[in-house]
C-alpha cells in the first residue's frame, strides 16, 4: 500500500529524457522528452478526446493492449480499466515504445434525450436529460457530455439517483465557451447527446449522520451541492447542514425561493445565500462566501466539507477549512475545472 | 525484542493519526508555508503520509535521487536548514501531541537527518 502511493509520486514520473514511438493502428507518432502521451498526440493532430488535462475527468482514456501502461497512468482508474491496461493519456510520460488503442467512444458514452431545457437566471441553463433504461450515480458525481463532433465538457450532475434515469444539470453560459454556448443556443427538447458513466469523488455517503456538514459553492458549484443536500435530507441526515451559495450579484444566484422553503421545512438545514457585489437586498448576506462562511464557524473539527465552483475559492477553502480542523478525508471538493473556451 | 521502528511507532495507523495533525502545523507555521502556497491539497497530503511513512521507518520507496529532484523548486524559492529544521520541528511537536516517547522521536528526527543534503540539494 505504501508503495503504490510514494511510487505513484516519486516513482518514474520524473524520467523524460528519452524519445519513445507511439503507433496508432498504421501511423507512428513521436512523444519528445517531457511531453505526455496526450501533448504528443494534440501536437501530432491526432483527433483526441480530452478536457482537464489532469487526470480527473477521464476524457482522454486510451489503451495499451500490448504492454501494461506506467503505474501513474492509471491512477484514480477502477480496477476493471487497470486490469484491461486503459491508461490517462494525460497522466502518461511513456518509459517504453507504446502501442495506443483509441476509445471506441460508444463503450463509455450512452445516448440521452434532452426533456427539459430552461433558464435558471439570466445565465444559467437547466437542462434534464432522460435515458430509456436506469442511469446509475450518485448525487454530487459529474458526466462528460460529448457533441457529435468529439468536443467533450464536464459537467456536475444536480440531482439526485432517486429520480428515475434523469439527469439534471446547470449549465452557465461562459463567454466565448463552444461547448456551453452549444448547449445555450442550439440543444432543443428532444435532441439526443451523449452522457459519459458517473466519475469523481466527490458525493454523500449516509453514514455518520450526526455529522455537521458545510456545502460551499459559487455559480453553478451549487448543482452537486444541491444534489449532495437533496440526497443527504432524503436519507435522514441528523446533523447540522450549512449551504452558502455565492456569486456577485443577486441576479447571478438561482433557487433561491426553493432554498429557503427547503430550510423552513428542515430544522437542521441553514441556507446562507451570499453577495459581493455592491448591491445586498435584504434576506442576503454581504461579502464572498467563502470568508462568510468560514467568519460563521470558530471551529470545523468533525465536519464533512463540499466545496464546488471557482477554483480559486475551492483551493483556499480546502486549505482554510483543513486548518480550521476539518480531516483532510472529510473535505470533498469537485474534481475538474472549467476549461475556457 | 528486535521490532522495528515502524513497528514500535505503531506502523500505518500512526501514520494515519499523525499526517493531518502535521500537515496542519506546515500549513500554519510562518516559517515555511508559503513553500505549499501553490500545492494540490490532496496530492501533497499523499506526499505527506508518504514522507511519515519513510520518517517512522517504513516501507518507502525515496530515493536520494528522488529527494534532490523532488525538492529542486524549492531550493530556487530559497529552501535552507532553517526550513528543514522548521518541519523536522513540527514533525517532534507532532508526535509530542500524539504521546509518543522522546526516546521514538529521536529515532524519527535521526531518519529525516539522514535527507537533510538530498532535500537541500548538497
Amino acid at each position: 500500500m505504501f508503495y503504490s502511493i510514494s511510487n505513484q509520486h516519486y516513482g518514474v514520473s520524473f524520467n523524460g529524457s528519452i524519445m519513445y514511438k507511439l503507433t496508432i493502428e498504421e501511423k507512428t507518432y513521436s512523444c519528445q522528452p517531457g511531453e505526455t502521451v496526450l501533448d504528443a498526440l494534440l501536437r501530432e493532430n491526432v483527433n483526441i478526446s480530452y478536457a482537464c488535462k489532469k487526470g480527473t475527468c477521464h476524457s482522454c482514456m486510451v489503451r495499451s493492449p500490448e504492454a501494461p501502461p506506467p503505474e501513474a497512468a492509471q491512477a484514480g482508474l477502477k480496477n476493471t480499466l487497470k486490469k484491461r491496461n486503459h491508461f490517462l493519456a494525460c497522466l502518461c510520460h511513456p518509459e517504453q515504445d507504446m502501442v495506443i488503442k483509441l476509445p471506441d467512444q460508444s463503450e463509455f458514452y450512452t445516448e440521452g434525450t434532452v426533456v427539459v431545457n430552461d433558464m435558471l437566471n439570466r445565465n444559467t441553463l437547466l437542462l434534464i436529460i432522460a435515458f430509456k433504461d436506469a442511469f446509475e450515480f450518485n448525487a454530487g458525481q459529474f458526466v462528460n457530455l460529448q457533441r457529435s463532433d468529439g468536443l467533450t465538457r464536464s459537467y456536475s450532475i444536480a440531482n439526485t439517483p432517486q429520480e428515475t434515469n434523469t439527469v439534471e444539470f446547470h449549465i452557465r453560459r461562459l463567454p466565448g465557451g463552444r461547448f456551453s454556448e452549444w448547449l445555450h443556443d442550439e440543444i432543443k427538447v428532444g435532441d439526443t447527446i451523449a452522457v459519459s458513466e458517473p466519475r469523481g469523488h466527490c458525493f454523500y455517503l449516509p453514514e455518520r449522520s450526526e455529522q455537521g456538514i458545510l456545502l460551499v459553492g459559487t455559480g453553478t458549484g451549487l448543482a452537486p451541492l444541491a444534489g449532495i443536500l437533496t440526497d443527504a435530507l432524503e436519507q435522514g441526515h441528523s446533523g447540522p447542514i450549512f449551504l452558502f451559495h455565492g456569486s456577485r450579484e443577486v441576479e447571478d444566484l438561482y433557487r433561491i425561493d426553493e432554498m429557503r422553503q427547503l430550510a423552513g421545512q428542515h430544522q437542521n438545514f441553514h441556507y446562507i445565500p451570499c453577495l459581493s457585489g455592491k448591491h445586498v437586498p435584504e434576506g442576503f448576506t454581504r461579502g464572498r462566501v467563502n470568508e462568510v462562511a468560514l467568519a460563521t464557524f470558530a471551529d470545523l473539527k468533525g465536519w464533512r466539507v463540499f466545496l464546488c465552483g471557482h477554483p480559486d475559492m475551492v483551493n483556499q477553502m480546502k486549505k482554510m477549512t483543513f486548518l480550521k480542523g476539518a480531516s483532510m478525508k472529510d473535505i470533498y471538493a469537485d474534481a475538474f475545472l472549467v476549461t475556457p473556451a | 525484542m528486535s521490532k522495528t521502528l515502524y513497528e514500535r511507532i505503531g506502523g500505518e495507523p500512526a501514520v494515519n493519526a499523525a499526517v493531518d495533525i502535521f500537515y496542519r502545523k506546515v500549513l500554519s507555521d510562518h516559517r515555511i508555508n508559503r513553500f505549499f502556497d501553490n500545492v494540490d491539497m490532496e496530492k501533497q497530503a499523499a506526499k505527506q503520509k508518504a514522507f511519515l511513512t519513510m520518517a517512522f521507518g517504513g516501507p518507502h520507496s525515496y530515493t536520494g535521487e528522488d529527494m534532490r529532484t523532488g525538492h529542486a523548486h524549492l531550493i530556487k524559492m530559497g529552501l535552507d536548514d532553517s526550513h528543514f529544521d522548521a518541519v523536522v520541528e513540527d514533525l517532534g511537536a507532532t508526535l509530542v501531541e500524539l504521546n509518543v516517547p522522546q526516546e521514538l522521536i529521536n529515532e524519527v528526527a535521526a531518519i529525516c537527518e539522514t535527507t537533510r543534503n538530498d532535500v537541500l540539494g548538497r
